[in-house]
């Protein structure tokens, strides 16, 4: 379309100059389209972070890690060095980056079934002995990837492909929720539950985003920051059914807000 | 010359991690390894300000030692058996990611939780690769507490030359006995920082980025490709091995780690007998010494091949010699160490007894 | 020169302390040496035996089934290592806890009372120095000095006000043995 005539008359070089600029892609996030699918949290959860790490001035510093699951492909976006772990290994590997780099600022980023089913050890562990970096936790309450699977955050009576009759409890067990679990271990410094649902939320989502990077430069210890998010393909929803659908089932179960607070910023 | 200590094996080695310069050890107690962990607790830290981390489990501590080795520092890390098989997942990942680190495995006795008593039944594991996909560790089997020592060295060597896994194959007995050593001088820690390593992204640059996922067929077959041309170099570049009496060598004893020297005792024992028997002792497990045997099978009236397991090593003699000589095992399993004379008894029985 | 010997024992008696130290002196006077433990899950109180070779040549083989020289402080040991005694061999054993002596007649054996000697030194840990006492002054395989050389080197610095009586109880062991 570039350079093409457009009905008003004007031509896109005509338009894109700076005077008319309102908002732009942040240089920590590369000129790449995101292959996730439409209305999915995951694209402005990786916008949000990256505006934090661009405006604090961290593009430099920053280490991250994406293991398996939709976001497996986040160093395709984020303009960052990254690295790729294994399922559920990733707070292993973010503790042996901060561990050799300890000046630097260290995240993962993880869905439910990395951070609270098959990494549970690795979480819990690196949260209990205090390691100094954040932990991104995307909660959509099934597996995206492997296309709509029960996950340990799935609501009771969700229907997944396996747990067709909707989660049953007495079988299938509880929603995990491992943010009020990480909370109760003294080397946790902050845990907050945000959602990226509606601008408000982005907002909110973004500022818990900005302090986690901000304890972690200041050595407070272990950042969790979950984001309940959707996953409209797999729900079979439709993007604002979706969202719907978090306003209406997810936050009533999984309540936004701070869950645990670094001392210091206790009044 | 260096220091010279009465060490046990698993001190040596941890000795030697301190020495080398290494950056960072991550592992899980398990015997009988445990004491690498307790003597790098008690000792390094202090001395070079080495990172010691004793993990929630060797699934962990693998995955630390991904994380470090990317940040392009010296990793290492050491556990037994089944804390090995736990591992395996890591280091496939570690291999197709190119990342240098040199773990070590004192083999003990198995299956499952098995026995703590030494044994080499990990040898396919370690050898043919334990882990998922087309991949090599290379594999080095020291002999004795100062190979403990100088594998090390030499294992951060090969893991930084070829960008990968190096396994020190060792076990319960090597590293519980203790030997005279010679340990090389404190080298420096590690300073500068190779290009790929991931230590936030740098001004006017591209970011870095380590991963195992190429989710293109095209792209994956030419990351396979790439491994097979340095497993290639490997093969002929790093081939070690220790030989022994081939000059007059009627028959061969083979073996490695400790079950080579139970073997150089029984050979010596059976030439005292009068029987012309020659060793030879591979060093590296891969790449193996497949030309050795090749031109020595011609030679010898029969390879006797020694292990602590029910016959793994020999595959590879076998495969090596194309059937130009006659090769017979002897082994003993699950964490009975075969001594010397049982094998002299096996070699008289078997092969000079049943020769044609 | 290769000597290969078994020290074995209880748990607790400082069999594998004996060997360590032998093989520390040996190391001393430039030789080569090897001190093998058998382990086995128990801390303290189960049976316990290592082995150790001192040898002007490499070493072979660490584990060995026949050995030049057995050292015994206990029944189960005598029981245990006295066929396994090459030809022309030795076996010291402590005669105070031994009450079925070694037969054979193809090796010299030599009763040392040790556990007596040590409770004569109303120090019951040292038993194992004296007992090695009497190997150093039967095999030779080492100079005496050496092995006090060894446990200064050995015992950290809190325990030396120890040596002293571990040099008596070595002296007392020697004095047993007239080759």
């Amino acid at each position: 379309m570039s350079g093409a005539p457009v009905e008003h008359g004007y031509t896109h070089e005509q338009i894109c100059i700076p005077e008319n600029l309102i908002y732009q892609r942040p240089g920590t996030l590369l000129e790449q389209e995101f292959h996730y699918c439409p209305g999915c949290g995951h694209s402005t959860a990786h916008k949000i972070f990256m505006e934090v790490v661009e405006e604090m001035g961290l593009e430099g510093e920053v280490i991250g890690v994406a293991p398996v699951g939709c976001s497996v492909f986040a160093y395709h976006y984020l303009n960052v060095d990254m690295q790729q772990a294994a399922h559920g290994r990733a707070c292993a590997v973010a503790t042996g980056i901060k561990r050799m780099l300890p000046d630097k600022i260290v995240f993962t980023y993880q869905g439910d079934g990395d951070l609270a089913a098959i990494g549970t050890a690795e979480t819990i562990h690196a949260a209990n002995r205090g390691e100094n970096f954040l932990a991104i936790f995307i909660n959509n309450g099934i597996y995206g990837m492997t296309s709509g699977q029960m996950a340990p955050t799935t609501l009771p009576g969700m229907v997944t492909t396996t747990s067709p009759f909707g989660r049953d409890t007495k079988t299938q067990g509880h929603p995990l929720k491992i943010g009020e679990l990480l909370a109760l271990l003294p080397g946790v410094a902050y845990v907050t539950r945000q959602a990226v649902d509606i601008p408000k939320n982005i907002r909110k989502a973004k500022k818990a985003l900005q302090k986690a990077l901000e304890y972690q430069k200041k050595g407070l210890g272990f950042c969790l920051v979950e984001i309940v998010s959707n996953c409209p393909s797999n729900w079979k929803m439709t993007p604002l059914e979706s969202n719907k659908f978090v306003e209406e089932k997810m936050i009533p179960f999984y309540p936004l807000g701070d869950i645990k607070v670094p001392q210091e910023e206790k009044k | 010359m260096g220091e010279i200590k009465l060490m046990k094996g698993n001190e040596a080695l941890s000795e030697a991690m301190i020495r080398a310069g290494c950056d960072a050890y991550f592992g899980y107690p398990i015997t009988p390894q445990s004491e690498v962990l307790e003597y790098l607790a008690r000792e390094a830290t202090n001395r070079t300000g080495m990172v010691i981390l004793q993990a929630e489990s060797e699934v962990a501590a693998i995955n630390m030692i991904y994380g470090a080795a990317g940040c392009g520092k010296r990793v290492m890390t050491t556990s037994s058996s089944p804390g090995i098989s736990l591992m395996q997942e890591g280091l496939s990942y570690i291999a197709s990611a190119e990342l240098p680190c040199v773990l070590a495995n004192v083999n003990r006795g198995g299956p499952g939780l098995g026995t703590i008593q030494p044994a080499q039944g990990d040898y396919n594991q370690a050898v043919k690769g334990g882990g998922h996909g087309d991949y090599q560790l290379l594999v080095l089997a020291p002999c004795s507490v100062q190979e403990m020592v100088d594998f090390v060295k030499l294992g951060f060597e090969l893991a930084e030359k070829y960008r990968g896994p190096v396994m020190i194959l060792t076990d319960g007995a090597i590293g519980q006995m203790m030997e005279k050593v010679e340990l090389f001088d404190q080298m420096p820690r590690k300073t500068d920082v190779p290009d790929w390593a991931t230590t936030g992204r740098k001004k006017g640059q591209d970011r870095t980025y380590i991963t195992s996922l190429f989710i293109e067929p095209e792209v994956m077959e030419k990351v396979n490709l790439k491994l097979q041309a340095k497993y290639k170099q490997m093969r002929e570049t790093e081939v070690r091995y220790q030989t022994l009496n081939l000059d007059d060598a009627e028959y061969i004893f083979t073996g490695y780690g400790l079950g080579a020297r139970i073997c150089m005792k029984a050979m010596e024992i059976g030439r005292e007998k009068g029987y012309k028997i020659g060793m030879i002792r591979p060093i590296t497990l891969f790449p193996f010494p497949v030309d050795l045997y090749a031109s020595i099978a011609p030679k010898v009236k029969a390879i006797l091949d020694v292990e602590l397991n029910a016959g793994q090593m020999v595959q590879d003699v076998i495969l090596s010699t194309m059937g130009k000589t006659r090769v017979e095992f002897y082994g003993r399993m699950g964490g009975i160490i075969p001594e010397p004379e049982e094998i002299l008894e096996y070699f008289e029985k078997q092969i000079i007894g049943g020769a044609k | 020169m290769t000597e290969e010997i078994i020290f074995a024992g209880f748990g607790g008696q400082g069999v594998l302390s004996m060997g360590q130290m032998l093989a520390y002196a040996g190391m001393i006077e430039n030789k080569e040496v090897c001190w093998m433990p058998s382990y086995g899950p128990e801390m303290r109180g189960g049976t316990a035996n290592c082995i150790t070779i001192i040898s002007d040549k490499m070493i072979s083989s660490p584990i060995i089934s026949r050995f030049d020289t057995a050292v015994a402080l206990n029944q189960p040991s005598v029981d245990k290592f006295e066929s396994r005694v090459k030809p022309g061999g030795t076996i010291i054993y402590d005669s105070t806890n031994i009450l079925t002596p070694p037969t054979r007649t193809d090796i010299t054996i030599y009763a040392v009372p040790g556990s007596e000697e040590a409770n004569n030194l109303k120090n019951l840990k040292v038993l194992n120095m004296i007992i090695l006492g009497a190997f150093v002054q039967a095999r030779k395989t080492v100079e005496p000095a050496t092995v006090m050389k060894a446990l200064t080197s050995v015992l950290p610095e809190r325990y030396h006000h120890l040596l002293p009586i571990n040099q008596k109880a070595f002296e007392v062991g020697m004095s047993h043995i007239h080759n």
